[in-house]
């Protein structure tokens, strides 16, 4: 009970955080048909740029200007690297943000060092939220749930209950229309990317100093965020927030399960030795095989619903 | 000139008559002297190896050319099938009871490429454009988080080892030399490019574009878009597996690196620069390559740097990659236009080299002043002695910097026009002559 209550919310927590940065992903792709391969660097960026600023200023000013950053510096790559892009189609521009993610690894670890930078959890935050049994819940982790919770919040009503959130979502399906009724598409198509990278941005502010600052984080979430939003179906927002939710239980789960097949057969009394053909496959414990689930997850979601989850379209 | 009708007759039987393709032949002759001349040119140092590791990855980017360059199917997995043929070419060099001969491991690991490329093309293929390529990042996750999971097969972090000095001599070749390694990638490598040269010309080759191109279309005609693209998957997966199997001789060791995204990155990253759009892109990417990845890497920390920025310069100005490039001057040339824009072109050049050269000098110092700060602010670049610390060298950068700015600004628009003008011109002969 107490084990699978803990691992819910931790799972929970996880998958939020996953969230945060597949949104950004999934409005950007949605809109503007790229799938931007930097995404999860401009989550390190904001990880990085969050500990700059708490060094100088504490860590609430950073929650609020380092997104602000991360998200200007998406629209000048959208401005000044994609938009002469999109005349030659998408693969080009994918691939431009293909090599950005290769370019800012080596720039952040060209200013800020290549070993791992101490960015702590904030004072007030670092205590228990409430302890059951004999185990507590951070207080952080908490935290970054309510943040994500109210993230999701806001999108759902910029996007549907503001004009701005009209426009744009008119200029997703008809750009030329709305390019007719006199609003600059390309403009808006900048600050939606710049506002995705904001949103990946919040999550390295709130997420790098839950986990670990290096240089190698974007790498670590890089491939999870793209499983994610083919596994809830590309473009859907919805489906991108179950599939985060998903994939972050599945995956804490699956750590904490120290069983194997091979548990399993001889707990029914199969007797598997190591002599047993196949041992090697049979003794690979859940907890070991942690890292492969969101891609077999992805594998399976391909072959028995192409489309996604959630998706409206192949 | 039309050589149906060279017979005489009203009703000429048939139009099989192909001119002798003298072009080609010399072509392909000229690369096979490459390939045997080239030990003998380069001779310095580890230049052997260096040959060897290109010969591979001249394979492996032809085969990753059949996805991207003709089947428009970008993927960010292809060291999948290569890094497995790998592992199952060195299990077969390790094996006792298994007697293939070194020369012909190569197969081994094309088969193991292919094998797998029947079992995942079969989940990849379904789809293509941009979902193709996530599918592809997902697979290649899978088989590298995999491989470490299984480290009976795998080896594990440090990989699997062999001597490929095995079994007797055959007329003196052991395969101990490098040289003897070297002919051997050669002589793969030719084989497998008149191989890959003669598929894009079969029918599957070019319904392959087709579906590039116009795949509704393709559809419509009565072909099934994803089994041409699950056939071109496998017969690629087979070219990358004899890459995989040729590295594994040449370095005698496998790890699961050789399955990872970056190996697949790196790939494409190499053959987007080389070119995409033409035959022979993936062989000067394959050279590029090599010399950011093992030449570059020796004098400058920032190599990783150099290259994402080579890259996005190409996918910014060049999307066709060097060989668009050189296409381009040669059509310029071969219709005797050259000098008339050889003074501005230089100037333009030399331009850009000046500001590279300040960048070059920019990066190495500040990588010094951040990264190797331990070792003193004091840097020699150049065969100059620079100290970080002081100003002179910073305002040195910045002055080159902006005066190759300026200079670009000044030059490149005439350049720009005479191009387009040269360009307009020979357009224009074309459709004289076409008409």
């Amino acid at each position: 009970m107490e084990f699978t209550l803990f691992t819910l919310l931790n799972g929970v927590s996880y998958g939020l955080l996953l969230f945060m940065l597949s949104s950004g992903l999934t409005l950007i792709f949605s809109m503007m048909g790229v799938l931007n391969f930097a995404h999860a660097s401009f989550y390190m960026l904001g990880a990085y740029v969050a500990y700059a600023i708490s060094a100088r200023l504490g860590f609430w000013p950073a929650l609020v200007l380092a997104p602000l950053v991360v998200g200007l510096a998406g629209a000048l790559v959208e401005r000044y690297g994609l938009r002469p892009l999109h005349k030659f189609g998408h693969i080009p521009e994918l691939l431009f943000t293909f090599g950005l993610s290769y370019l800012m690894v080596e720039l952040v670890q060209l200013v800020w060092g290549r070993a791992a930078v101490a960015y702590p959890i904030p004072q007030e935050l670092d205590r228990p939220l409430f302890t059951l049994f004999a185990t507590s819940f951070p207080m952080y982790r908490g935290f970054m749930m309510l943040v994500a919770l109210s993230m999701l919040a806001a999108i759902w009503l910029v996007l549907t209950r503001s004009r701005l959130g009209l426009v744009i979502q008119a200029a997703l399906t008809h750009p030329e229309a709305v390019e007719a009724l006199g609003h600059n598409v390309p403009r808006i198509f900048m600050w939606v990317f710049g506002g995705g990278c904001a949103l990946a941005g919040l999550a390295g502010v709130i997420g790098g100093n839950a986990f670990v600052t290096e240089p190698g984080m974007a790498a670590t979430v890089g491939t999870i965020i793209f499983v994610v939003v083919v596994v809830g179906g590309m473009g859907s927002l919805a489906g991108a927030f179950v599939a985060s939710i998903l994939i972050g239980v599945l995956q804490t789960f699956a750590v904490a399960l120290d069983y194997s097949l091979m548990t399993l057969l001889n707990w029914t009394g199969a007797g598997i030795t190591a002599a047993t053909p196949g041992y090697s496959l049979l003794k690979v414990t859940v907890a070991q095989s942690a890292p492969i689930l969101p891609f077999l997850l992805l594998v399976l979601i391909l072959i028995f619903r192409p489309k996604g989850l959630m998706g409206v379209r192949e | 000139m039309k050589p149906g009708l060279k017979s005489g007759s009203k009703r000429a039987p048939r139009l099989a008559y192909t001119p002798l393709n003298l072009s080609r032949y010399l072509v392909w002759t000229g690369f096979a002297l490459v390939l045997l001349c080239a030990p003998l040119v380069f001779t310095k140092g580890a230049a052997l190896s260096i040959l060897s590791q290109i010969g591979t990855l001249m394979i492996f980017g032809l085969s990753y050319n059949m996805l991207l360059g003709q089947g428009g199917m970008l993927s960010f997995g292809h060291a999948v099938y290569s890094g497995l043929g790998a592992f199952f070419a060195i299990h077969a060099m390790n094996h006792s009871g298994l007697h293939v001969p070194t020369t012909l491991i190569a197969l081994v690991g094309g088969v193991a490429g292919m094998g797998f490329g029947v079992l995942f093309g079969y989940v990849t293929t379904k789809k293509s454009g941009t979902t193709f390529a996530m599918i592809t990042l997902g697979l290649v996750e899978l088989v590298f988080a995999s491989s470490l999971m299984f480290p009976g097969f795998f080896g594990g972090e440090g990989g699997v080892t062999t001597n490929r000095v095995r079994g007797q001599a055959f007329f003196g070749i052991t395969y101990g030399p490098q040289i003897q390694v070297y002919y051997l990638i050669a002589g793969w490598l030719f084989v497998s490019t008149v191989a890959m040269f003669a598929f894009t010309q079969t029918p599957l080759g070019r319904m392959l574009n087709a579906v590039r191109d116009n795949p509704e279309r393709v559809e419509f005609i009565g072909y099934d878009t994803q089994f041409v693209r699950y056939l071109t998957l496998i017969l690629s997966a087979f070219f990358a597996g004899v890459s995989g199997a040729l590295s594994a001789i040449n370095f005698e060791i496998v790890s699961a690196e050789n399955v990872s995204a970056i190996r697949s990155g790196a790939v494409l990253l190499f053959v987007f620069i080389g070119g995409i759009g033409f035959f022979f892109g993936p062989l000067v990417g394959a050279v590029v390559g090599v010399f950011f990845t093992v030449m570059l890497s020796e004098y400058s920390a920032a190599w990783q740097l150099y290259l994402g920025l080579f890259f996005i310069a190409v996918v910014r100005f060049a999307p066709g990659g060097l060989s668009s490039l050189l296409m381009l001057l040669l059509r310029v040339v071969k219709f005797g236009k050259f000098a008339r824009i050889r003074t501005p072109l230089l100037a333009v050049l030399s331009c850009t080299l000046f500001g590279l050269l300040g960048l070059v000098f920019g990066i190495e110092l500040l990588y010094h002043l951040t990264l190797d700060a331990a070792d003193g602010s004091v840097v020699t670049l150049f065969g100059w002695r620079f100290d970080t610390h002081s100003a002179l060298p910073w305002l040195a950068t910045a002055a080159m910097l902006l005066l190759a700015c300026v200079g670009y600004r000044t030059t490149a628009p005439a350049y720009m026009a005479l191009w387009g003008e040269v360009n307009a011109d020979i357009a224009a002969a074309v459709r004289r002559g076409a008409a």
